[in-house]
């Protein structure tokens, strides 16, 4: 039996394309609809944007779909629709919330979808990005060191995390945190055989070589300490799990995610006894009820409007949310259980996991083992934060300053989930496209 | 490096069952706690901010409404009446929380009973979804004009006035002095409101205790209604048996001796005795019965039960056990006289005095006539249920020809509840309070061949005269309601035309 040439084993898969279209329209309906209740739940009537929101909605959508018709045909079809939903609902509970910044989050997203498509023109293959390691890792050290240059940082709620130029702001450790997933990833792929064996005799042992280890555990350990100084504890966990999961990921072995246990609880005890941001933080996870009027006031108000949602929510548009602190960032996830209720707050987390089980399936299906690790590290950087947000505002875990991804109002925190969305795109479209194998470019080389 | 991925997708999952595991104990398992936290603001306020709907009286009078406001409680609550309705409607306040019908239909006036339908109509749709308009409207039984009959009546003195429907239980007046205006525990501010509470509660005879429902008097005479419808259904001889004129009774186990009011020598069969209400008569009689008859009576007419009135905390009127009388058979005469420790609320003999109209059967009181909904369509309408039978049929006829005898007789102590052309029963009553004054008792329902309303009247600590003040005071109170009712109630009109 002879095998067909490898090309036509593998069609183009327009059905895909098809699936995603319809699959955006049911996104537009969806959100939609849950704008139309939170207008008439909040005014009682139909909000008076409510063409022109549909419209843009699916304007924004339909032009990132046919961008990926023609730059990245063989994408899944789940990722974007996904990304779609969960910004529109963002969207509508922060146009709940406060108009004015619900503006400012739809130019946001505008510019989040012009990111989306210029990534997906600019990285022709996920693959190429390895070549820019060092890139990667100078960006993201510089994008974290920037708010602490003097002049253009800003404290905002006891972290230093924005830098403003004029009238504006902008959170770089968003950005940081993809520039070093890349950088993690490719330099992993790379020493993944060193570190997952021992090479040095020590007694009857072989032992890790230290010299192989340090670039990595010295980046870790700087990127810990920049994030520390500036106060962002949630940045800080989800940077250390990525580090920590990548590592595991990559060598195979069990006893990194010990060692990253140990460390984490080193790090942890550490911060205890140095930072008074992150003892207030736990303090008011363990007993907020003893602080209820200071620092487990925003905690304590989550609670409740979370509980009082109940089964179904009291509404879309129907809670008085005005009191609860950073409601349309930190906290907008206990505004949305509260409005729509366990229901509600159950398909939003599905919603999410969706997002992370496609990336990880991308990953499964990548052969080219830095785009395995770089999807992997994408899907994991969206599950962690999630994870870490909706478990400090459920008070699972303690709550940090960290937003939901692709929800909460904030314009780095978009953009930034938008260029990952792009990169999972991207990959998901190498994985399926075949590649010819006595390709010029790689005889060149 | 799949097989660490797959591993991680199974971690992450498992995190995430985490998040829904701990959301389903927020939402669901902890929620009523959560929502009843004293800290949950939002709780509190959204509940007070409810949108209300009005209490209106059988006769077509705003009793309480809402009015929109700009504050963050949303709406004032006012009561147009003032102290007319406070009994009844009770007040609605942030500060000290609800009383009376606002506290037992909260949930039907802000609509969280109402009864799930789906709409059918845009507008239906618009406030299914916004749920702005769930309020309902509840119309009680009490009249406007009757509460303020027993106001005038009472002009100012410290009482009590209950006027019920004896075939249905629905209450058509209920007013007590000393009351007060609910209006001054709804307002916003909070230091005005608290100051209002304090001068309320430092009224000499607790205001804020619905008097009419959970504070107790001695019934006295009253009482003696009890007693003869004892006598029908345990020693039914007794009742022709005559008692010898006396103006002192000697009590059994001790040298003392039951006097009559004012010395009166008095004595006869039942209906002598009744008609004249004759204290030594009547504790004979009670001596006569036995304690575990008289407490039996007494039980089954409701003392020692709670009234399943829809206003919250009805106190129990009290009759003491059988038991306790075996050592001390004076006190059993007494109790007979509806003296010592028997004691009653102005519910409760209102109740009595129905039961004996409506043949024997006491109805569940209530003042809930029935709810409507933002549309004013009808949703619920009470249904009147029977709460006692306290006696035969037979039993309440006879009682009433004593009750008719007291009115009409010309020595009857109640004439003063007389009316042309319409058939009263009645009984006084004047207890001594053993503090120097007496508590003035007056029951009487009418027509008596056809019942429309019981009513009773009571007027506390009131100092002693040389008559039964029961029938000087009380009753010409008990026949301004009654002439006030008949002759504006179509069901009488259609049964006397």
């Amino acid at each position: 039996m002879t095998s067909p040439p490898l090309l036509t084993t593998a069609p183009p898969k327009p059905a895909r394309r098809r699936t995603e279209l319809g699959l955006i329209v049911l996104v537009v309906i969806l959100t939609g609809g849950l704008y139309a209740l939170a207008g008439f739940g909040k005014a009682g009537n139909l909000p008076a944007n409510i063409g022109p929101f549909l419209g843009a909605l699916f304007a924004l959508l339909l032009i990132a779909h046919v961008a990926m018709r023609f730059l990245a045909a063989d994408a899944d079809p789940i990722l974007l629709p996904v990304a779609g939903l969960l910004n529109g609902i963002g969207y509508v509970f922060i146009a709940r919330l406060s108009p004015h910044e619900a503006r400012l989050q739809a130019f946001w997203t505008f510019l989040g979808v012009a990111v989306f498509i210029a990534t997906l023109v600019l990285v022709k293959k996920g693959r190429y990005l390895e070549r820019f390691r060092y890139t990667f890792a100078f960006l993201g050290i510089g994008l974290l060191l920037l708010p602490l240059v003097p002049g253009i940082g800003e404290n905002i709620n006891g972290a230093r995390l924005w830098i403003h130029v004029g009238t504006f702001n902008f959170q770089p450790g968003e950005l940081a945190k993809l520039a070093l997933a890349i950088f993690f990833a490719s330099i992993l792929v790379e020493r993944a055989d060193l570190l997952s064996r021992g090479t040095r005799r020590v007694g009857r042992f072989l032992i890790l070589d230290p010299r192989y280890l340090a670039p990595i555990v010295g980046a870790w350990a700087l990127s810990l300490v920049i994030f520390l100084a500036e106060n962002d504890l949630g940045s800080s966990f989800l940077f250390f799990a990525l580090f920590i999961g990548l590592l595991w990921v990559a060598t195979g072995r069990a006893y990194y995610l010990a060692l990253g246990g140990g460390l984490f609880v080193v790090g942890a005890v550490l911060a205890l006894k140095v930072i008074g941001h992150a003892q207030s933080r736990v303090q008011s996870w363990l007993d907020p009820w003893a602080h209820a009027q200071t620092t487990g006031y925003q905690i304590i108000q989550g609670i409740f409007s979370i509980s009082g949602g109940g089964l179904w929510g009291v509404g879309p548009g129907q809670s008085s949310a005005s009191h609860i602190p950073e409601a349309s960032t930190d906290l907008i996830f206990a505004v949305i259980a509260g409005e729509i209720g366990l229901v509600g707050a159950t398909a939003l987390l599905i919603a999410y996991l969706l997002l992370v089980g496609t990336g990880l399936r991308v990953a499964v299906r990548c052969d080219n083992p830095f785009e395995k690790l770089l999807a992997t590290g994408l899907a994991l950087v969206i599950g962690v934060q999630t994870f870490v947000i909706i478990g400090g505002v459920t008070r699972l875990i303690p709550l940090t300053g960290i937003t939901l991804p692709f929800v909460s109002y904030g314009g780095s925190s978009l953009i930034a989930n938008y260029l990952l969305l792009a990169l999972l795109v991207r990959i998901s479209h190498d994985v399926e496209t075949p590649v010819p194998p006595m390709a010029p470019e790689l005889v060149t080389v | 490096m799949n097989r660490q991925i797959r591993r991680l997708g199974v971690g992450i999952m498992l995190l995430f069952v985490a998040l829904f595991v701990n959301l389903n104990y927020l939402q669901i398992i902890h929620a009523g706690a959560l929502n009843s936290n004293p800290l949950n603001g939002e709780a509190v306020v959204k509940e007070y901010t409810a949108q209300r709907g009005d209490i209106i009286s059988a006769d077509g009078v705003t009793l309480a409404t809402s009015v929109p406001t700009n504050d963050q409680f949303k709406y004032l609550r006012q009561y147009p009446t003032g102290a007319l309705f406070e009994e009844v409607t009770g007040f609605f306040s942030f500060t000290y929380g609800s009383e009376g019908a606002e506290r037992t239909y909260d949930k039907v006036l802000t609509g969280k009973k109402s009864p799930f339908k789906l709409p059918t109509s845009i507008k239906g749709i618009k406030s299914f979804l916004t749920n702005t308009n769930a309020s309902q409207s509840i119309t009680l039984t009490v009249l406007d004009k009757l509460q303020t009959v027993a106001r005038n009546g009472l002009a100012g003195r410290q009482g009590s006035v209950v006027a019920i429907v004896p075939k249905t239980g629905a209450i058509l007046a209920l007013y007590s002095n000393p009351s007060f205006d609910p209006n001054q525990l709804t307002g916003h501010n909070q230091s005005i409101v608290e100051s209002n509470y304090k001068a309320i509660s430092a009224i000499p005879g607790s205001a804020l205790d619905p008097p009419a429902y959970r504070q107790r008097w001695f019934p006295g005479s009253s009482f003696k209604v009890i007693t003869s419808s004892a006598v029908y259904d345990h020693q039914p001889a007794l009742a022709n048996q005559v008692q010898p004129n006396l103006a002192a009774l000697p009590l059994p186990q001790t040298n003392l001796q039951l006097h009559n009011f004012a010395g009166e020598v008095c004595g006869g069969n039942l209906l002598q005795l009744f008609t004249v209400s004759c204290d030594t008569g009547f504790g004979q009689i009670g001596l006569s019965l036995g304690a575990q008859s008289l407490y039996s009576e007494a039980h089954g007419f409701g003392f020692d039960q709670t009234p399943p009135l829809d206003l919250p905390f009805a106190a129990q009127s009290y009759f003491p056990p059988a038991a306790s009388f075996a050592q001390s058979l004076p006190t059993l005469a007494y109790s007979a006289i509806g003296q010592e420790d028997v004691q009653a609320t102005p519910l409760e003999m209102a109740l009595m005095t129905a039961g004996i109209a409506n043949g024997g059967v006491i109805m569940a009181p209530h003042v809930l006539d029935h709810v409507t909904n933002s549309q004013n369509q009808t949703v619920e309408t009470f249904k009147p249920s029977t709460w006692l039978t306290a006696t035969s049929p037979a039993t309440a006829a006879a009682v009433t020809t004593l009750m008719v005898s007291v009115v009409n007789s010309p020595n009857g102590t109640g004439g003063a509840a007389a009316i042309p052309g319409i058939t009263v029963a009645g009984k006084t009553g004047t207890a001594q309070t053993g503090t120097g004054g007496t508590d003035d008792w007056f029951v009487a329902f009418a027509p008596a061949q056809d019942p429309q309303i019981a009513v009773s009247v009571v007027l506390p600590n009131q100092g002693i005269g040389t008559e039964i003040q029961g029938g000087t005071l009380a009753a010409p109170i008990a026949k301004a309601m009654i002439e006030t009712y008949l002759s504006t109630n179509p069901s009488t009109l259609k049964s006397n035309g």
